[in-house]
């Protein structure tokens, strides 16, 4: 009997958490305009989607594209600064230290509206205007610190001679590093990358506060103003069900090869 | 000239406020195996840092073969290190990692395969080239991190504490194999060990070092047969050790006796520190003949001698190492050889401070004031020295409750009493003879009474 409860209690959760996604993906294959309002299935959706034939398709485009190219951008700059940063954090003793971790970790907490509004108002005190620059500033601005936190742990868990090992072996420090050191990086990098990746993609309220007035939008910035402008493009339906789509055979590929690297491992 | 391959010139050292190097000067041979022991936090890991170039002295120079390194970055330096951890790197296997320091220096490829089957056969790995390095044991791997560094064929090798990861047994092993690859490869060895029986199977020389300076140079058999003081006679192996008089050349009174010894110079009537070590008392069941009589308390089986604790008829413990077991609360002989008896000169005979005269009853020294007999000839200010017998210093379990606090940093057992190294909160040493018994690192509070201060004038 308890087994039951438990059993039922969690498909509850699962059925809550994915039953919007669900409901989209469903009438993403149908024609109606109004979201809950079953016409028969259709694939024309999906298709006025690729061909481009529906309402300010160019814009919609447009916005993915930035989005995209934004969190790339943003994600090898963070991951980039993120690494030099901890490693110089790993580097450094006692209250410095500890004064410096903290200090990353507080834009992490920080919510995103209070992050948005500080860097629009700095813009604005430094009199530069802000558009495309200006978002991929605070994108990297927001991702770095959880760069800093993915590739912090492998150097604390390196054997502290490994790096004294290369040089001692006659790799001059740029080597050492190259070597040596990002190699054994790596993993924390990647994770770091696509933790920054995603961060970036999802962003709304800094985008919104950055990005000026020469009427960039982002996916995020574009969806709230077409919802804004009465209702939502239908073709909207079927671009969230392939994200999620997309999303769910990363996830599972990922975590496909976690599990042959462990048996590896063994 | 061309003998000596490292020099360290006054090498000094410091973290913060805390010494770690004092002063350090140091030549090494060519091709010599050398230990540097001591216990952890003498300096010993610093001064091989310094040597690897991961580091820079304070002061001093370092020179290998005639040159000045002292600035030179640890890639340019011509020794090569094994680390206490391996520091294998994890992403390569064995032949990559061997390989590492060779195709830096752009060696063409069928040569690196020729060096590194070379090492890999020195240190018994055959065919271990495309294994993962934490696919091995400990062992194993410690092999690979040798391998790596004489891959580079190095003027010096220089190995922090190598074996001290690994059991008894692997390291008996590695040991001797160190000790035939030294051999073997010709070069110098510059070791650190905290391990004195280590030390003492592997080296040509020993250094032994504590609180940054270097205590004795010499061969095995001279630190263990003669200790220059009472530190080194303690940390290298089993040793009584005991305060002793000079009377005169040739005869030195301890324990309440007189013996004849082989030492010199000294003067007449001199205090001197004793060690004899526990194997070299001979005791037998019989008292007529002996020099001195004694009463079992204990008696430990070994394995290949027994160790027995007595005391002898002046009331002194001493320990002594026989292949004969003698049952305890017996009566024995025992009889002490001449050259079996190392006399060595103490370091100090009282504690002595710098101190100031605050007013005629009033001393500060150690930054405190100190109250003590009325003194005249002195004016409030005056630079003075202040003596104290090591058997006139209080310790209270309290430290709140003394005038100093401090906590016990080194202990000897010296016979019938303990002769303690107090470092005070603020770095100072001050010594100590008591009859209680303290732990290392207990914390104590340290009071002097007034009529034991005694103030001499300074000569400067």
């Amino acid at each position: 009997m308890k087994r039951f409860f438990a059993q039922c209690y969690i498909w509850l959760l699962l059925i809550v958490l994915y039953a919007p996604i669900v409901f989209i993906a469903i009438f993403s294959f149908t024609e109606s305009k109004v979201l809950g309002n079953w016409t028969g299935f259709s694939t024309k959706l999906y298709s006025n989607l690729f061909t481009g034939d529906m309402q300010g398709t160019g814009s919609l485009m447009l916005a993915i594209e930035n989005t995209l190219i934004i969190a790339l951008i943003a994600a090898i700059v963070s991951t980039v600064l993120g690494t030099i940063a901890a490693i110089g954090i790993h580097n450094m003793r006692g209250k410095t230290k500890q004064a410096i971790t903290f200090m990353n970790n507080i834009p992490m907490l920080n919510p995103d509206i209070i992050t948005g509004v500080s860097l629009f108002l700095l813009f604005v005190f430094l009199h530069i205007s802000q558009g495309y620059a200006t978002v991929v500033l605070a994108h990297i601005t927001f991702c770095t610190p959880y760069v800093v936190l993915n590739v912090l742990p492998r150097l604390t868990q390196m054997n502290p001679n490994i790096y004294e090992a290369a040089l001692d072996l006659g790799a001059t420090p740029f080597q050492a590093l190259r070597k040596v050191l990002l190699p054994l990086l790596k993993p924390g990098m990647i994770s770091g990358f696509i933790l920054a990746f995603t961060m970036s993609l999802d962003d709304f309220a800094v985008t919104f506060f950055t990005r000026g007035t020469i009427g960039l939008d982002t996916l995020s910035t574009y969806i709230y103003t077409d919802a804004r402008k009465g209702g939502l493009t239908p073709e909207l339906r079927p671009l969230i069900t392939l994200m999620f789509v997309g999303i769910l055979i990363l996830l599972i590929v990922i975590n496909i090869r976690n599990i042959r690297n462990s048996k590896k491992e063994e | 000239m061309k003998e000596h391959i490292i020099e360290f010139k006054n090498i000094s050292k410091s973290f913060g406020d805390k010494c770690i190097l004092n002063d350090v000067s140091l030549n090494v041979k060519k091709g010599e195996f050398l230990t540097i022991l001591g216990p952890s936090g003498c300096g010993k890991t610093t001064l091989l840092r310094l040597l690897a170039g991961f580091g820079s002295p304070d002061s001093g120079e370092i020179l290998i073969n005639g040159e000045n390194i002292t600035d030179f970055p640890p890639h340019l330096r011509p020794v090569n290190t094994v680390f206490q951890r391996y520091a294998l790197f994890p992403h390569l296997d064995v032949y990559e990692n061997i390989a590492f320091g060779l195709k830096l220096q752009k060696m063409p490829t069928d040569a690196i395969d020729k060096r590194v089957r070379n090492v890999l056969k020195m240190v018994s790995l055959t065919d271990y080239e495309d294994r993962d390095v934490e696919s091995l044991s400990g062992g194993q791997q410690q092999r690979v991190a040798i391998a790596r560094a004489i891959a580079n064929q190095p003027k010096v090798l220089l190995l922090d504490e190598p074996l001290a990861a690994l059991d008894l047994k692997m390291r008996k092993d590695m040991q001797i194999e160190l000790k035939e690859m030294h051999k073997k490869l010709g070069i110098t060895f510059v070791y650190v060990t905290h391990d004195q029986e280590e030390a003492l199977t592997l080296s040509d020389t020993i250094i032994v070092m504590n609180e940054g300076k270097i205590q004795q140079i010499g061969t095995p058999t001279d630190i263990y047969n003669e200790p220059q003081n009472a530190f080194v006679a303690d940390f290298i192996g089993e040793s009584n050790i005991l305060n002793g008089k000079m009377i005169k050349d040739k005869l030195v009174e301890f324990v309440g006796h007189e013996f004849e010894c082989v030492d010199e110079g000294f003067g007449e009537n001199v205090d001197v520190d004793v060690v004899v070590r526990p194997e070299d008392i001979y005791i037998m069941n019989k008292v007529e003949g002996a020099q001195l009589t004694a009463k079992v308390k204990s008696c430990t089986f070994k394995g290949v001698h027994y160790e027995m604790f007595v005391d002898t008829d002046k009331g002194y413990e001493l320990m002594i190492q026989d292949y004969n077991a003698f049952e305890p609360d017996s009566e024995v002989g025992l009889l002490i050889r001449p050259a079996d008896i190392q006399v060595m000169h103490k370091e100090r005979t009282c504690n002595t401070f710098e101190g100031e005269m605050v007013d005629e009853t009033h001393v500060k020294f150690l930054y405190e004031t100190f109250e003590c007999l009325p003194q005249s000839g002195f004016a409030a200010g005056d630079k003075v020295k202040v003596e104290v017998a090591f058997s006139k210093i209080d310790l209270i379990d309290h430290p709140e409750d003394g005038m100093l606090s401090g906590d016990v940093y080194f202990l000897l057992y010296k016979g019938d009493h303990y002769h303690l190294t107090i470092m005070t909160d603020d770095g100072d040493h001050i010594w100590v003879d008591t009859n209680d018994i303290w732990d290392k690192g207990d914390l104590v509070g340290i009071n002097i009474a007034p009529q034991d201060i005694k103030i001499v004038k300074c000569n400067d």
